[in-house]
């Protein structure tokens, strides 16, 4: 590619899922963001109690990921071919991990803040 | 441990900074506009003259632009390929031509039907003429079907014959023939036109595919496969070649190199080719059909094509790095139609694109112009459902890629057909948009 600016690879994610829908994702993305950290500074300190949880969620948010992505793609497990395949599948999965517990560990607090 | 602290008001003053910052990161193109009372007229709102329009209109202030083109679809072409392996429905190639212009531009829907340079005006098929200052062609190419004996369009998706060149029904119904191929095995005869042809790669694409779904649906060995192409190579730059002749002998695919299909007998199931010792004949199940391809016959009866090269196909005569008229310095071509030596893909006109709009306001500005095109030529090559090789390359047949150490452009990998799958269209559509 020619040139891989900032505004050339937002204008490819608006095309990938549509303006709209990108933008919901990313503020979505920056509200569940938010929460978490709006949470660690309400609370002074982690819950390791809710982080149990989240972590426990972890392997659901990586399994769904890459499920999506090779659904939506038409490939399967066995389509990777060379170590930046690997890299890339473990990315999406982690990817998938951090964002399902960053979820799960805001809504326990937002829902039943500190016991 | 430092206990982290903060005022609700803090929080809610810090969160909106983050968002202003994001604000003023949005993307924009920071250039002052030239202002100009030009006349620039553009042939073809395909996916040239569209992204060029989208780019002129944001660079000039008070242009007048004109797009002259008859065709109300507008055609994401790459995707002909996944419709004609049945991984996409044929609506995923088709939009609206107006979907992707912007205000500020003057569509004509007729076509252009005579240009004279020397006047400097183009008269469309409904008679109207249209006088510019600057002229850019991008009508892309049309496909000769008529020049394979025996063959016509309405045959295809019957008796084994697939064309998936000739539009997203037409890729539709090549799924149809190709598929019941992949069901009852055979020999499947894959081809390729003599002239210049856009995305080279694609007859491979295709027969790659049909073998990988040929082998996933338990028939392969019940199935043939044999390309047959009137070039001496698989492909024009050699160490692709030689990396897809390896993979030919790895799945089992023949070929006949120096073949040129010249005609069918449908009925027989017959094909007829021109070879280095005279006619030879090949029976098949399944035939895939890619006929020649030449400039439009605006372009080749306005006298603008070479009149020493390429002679049957009539592409326009221009520098191939400015892309500007040799003859004419009011004109520049873009796109397929362009003479130039390699780079009928849409990688390319993505490349072309800054170049021909560098080139137009240099000339409005009367100063040089400084962007120049390489050849770049860009080919997601499938292998199999789920697998691509990603190459790229110039002029000088030299591979160029994008994420040099990260994507081999020779291996096969998941992450090219990613690319392809996810990223190509949308990254077409941006192009369109005049964005990427
Ligand atoms: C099967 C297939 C697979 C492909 N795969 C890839 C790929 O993987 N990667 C890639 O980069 N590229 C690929 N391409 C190539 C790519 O689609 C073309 O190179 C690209 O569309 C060229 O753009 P263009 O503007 O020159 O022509 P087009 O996009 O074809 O647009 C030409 C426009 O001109 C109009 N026109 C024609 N005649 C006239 C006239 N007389 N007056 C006015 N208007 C006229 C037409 O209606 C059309 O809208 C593929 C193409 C095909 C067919």
């Amino acid at each position: 590619m020619e040139e891989m600016t900032f505004g050339t690879i937002v204008a490819v994610f608006e095309e990938i899922f549509g303006r709209g829908l990108f933008w919901i994702m990313v503020a979505l993305a920056a509200i569940v963001t938010l929460g978490y950290v709006y949470v660690l500074i309400r609370d002074h300190s982690i819950s390791w109690r809710k982080f149990l949880l989240a972590q426990l969620s972890m392997p659901i948010g990586a399994i769904a990921a890459v499920w999506f992505v090779l659904g939506m793609t038409s490939s399967s497990l066995g389509d990777l071919g060379g170590p930046v395949d690997v890299v890339v599948f473990l990315g999406i999965a982690a990817a998938g991990a951090v964002g399902i517990a960053i979820l799960v560990y805001t809504i326990q607090s937002l829902v039943r803040p500190k016991q | 441990m430092t206990k982290l602290t903060a005022t609700r008001r803090q929080f809610f003053g810090l969160a909106a900074g983050g968002a202003a910052a994001t604000a003023l990161a949005a993307p924009g193109d920071a250039r002052a506009q030239t202002a100009t009372k030009a006349r620039i007229v553009i042939i073809g709102a395909g996916a040239g003259g569209t992204a060029l329009a989208n780019r002129l209109v944001a660079r000039l202030d008070g242009a007048e632009i004109t797009l002259i083109d008859p065709r109300v679809d507008h055609l994401y072409q790459p995707g002909l390929s996944l419709v004609a392996a049945g991984l996409k429905p044929a609506d995923y190639v088709v939009s609206k031509t107006t979907d992707w212009l912007p205000d500020g531009v003057t569509l004509i829907a007729e076509a252009a039907a005579e240009i004279d340079p020397e006047a400097k005006t183009v008269t469309t098929s409904g008679g109207q003429n249209v006088a510019y200052d600057f002229l850019v062609v991008a009508p892309g190419l049309v496909l000769d079907h008529d020049a394979i004996e025996g063959f016509s369009l309405d045959m295809v998706g019957q008796n084994g014959i697939g064309a998936l060149y000739a539009g997203p029904e037409y890729a539709a119904k090549t799924w149809q023939a190709a598929q019941a191929f992949s069901e009852t095995g055979g020999m499947g005869l894959f081809t390729r036109p003599e002239t210049e042809m856009k995305c080279a790669g694609a007859p491979l694409k295709h027969t790659f595919l049909i073998e990988d779904i040929t082998r996933s649906a338990g028939m392969r060995s019940k199935a043939e496969f044999h390309y047959a192409a009137p070039q001496g190579a698989l492909f024009g730059v050699p160490i692709v070649a030689e990396k897809v002749r390896m993979l030919f002998a790895e799945r089992g695919i023949g070929t006949s190199m120096q073949h040129r299909l010249t005609g069918i007998d449908a009925g027989a199931r017959r094909a007829t080719f021109a070879g280095p010792d005279g006619t030879t004949e090949m029976d098949y199940d399944y035939i895939h059909i890619i006929p020649p391809q030449r400039a439009p016959e605006v372009i080749r009866q306005s006298g603008l094509s070479w009149a020493d090269k390429w002679t049957d196909q009539g592409w326009v005569e221009c520098d191939k790095t400015s892309l500007r008229h040799l003859r004419y310095d009011t004109i520049w071509a873009l796109g397929d139609v362009a003479g130039v030596p390699k780079g009928k893909t849409a990688a390319s006109v993505k490349w072309q694109v800054p170049v021909v709009e560098d080139g137009l306001i240099a000339a409005i500005e009367g100063r040089e112009p400084t962007e120049t095109y390489n050849g770049y030529t860009s080919c997601p090559m499938i292998t199999r459902v789920g697998r691509a090789m990603l190459i790229e390359f110039d002029y000088n047949n030299d591979l160029t890629p994008s994420f040099p150490g990260l994507i081999a452009p020779l291996e096969e990998l998941w992450i090219s057909w990613l690319m392809k799958e996810v990223a190509l269209k949308a990254t077409y559509n941006a192009m369109l948009r005049g964005r990427a």
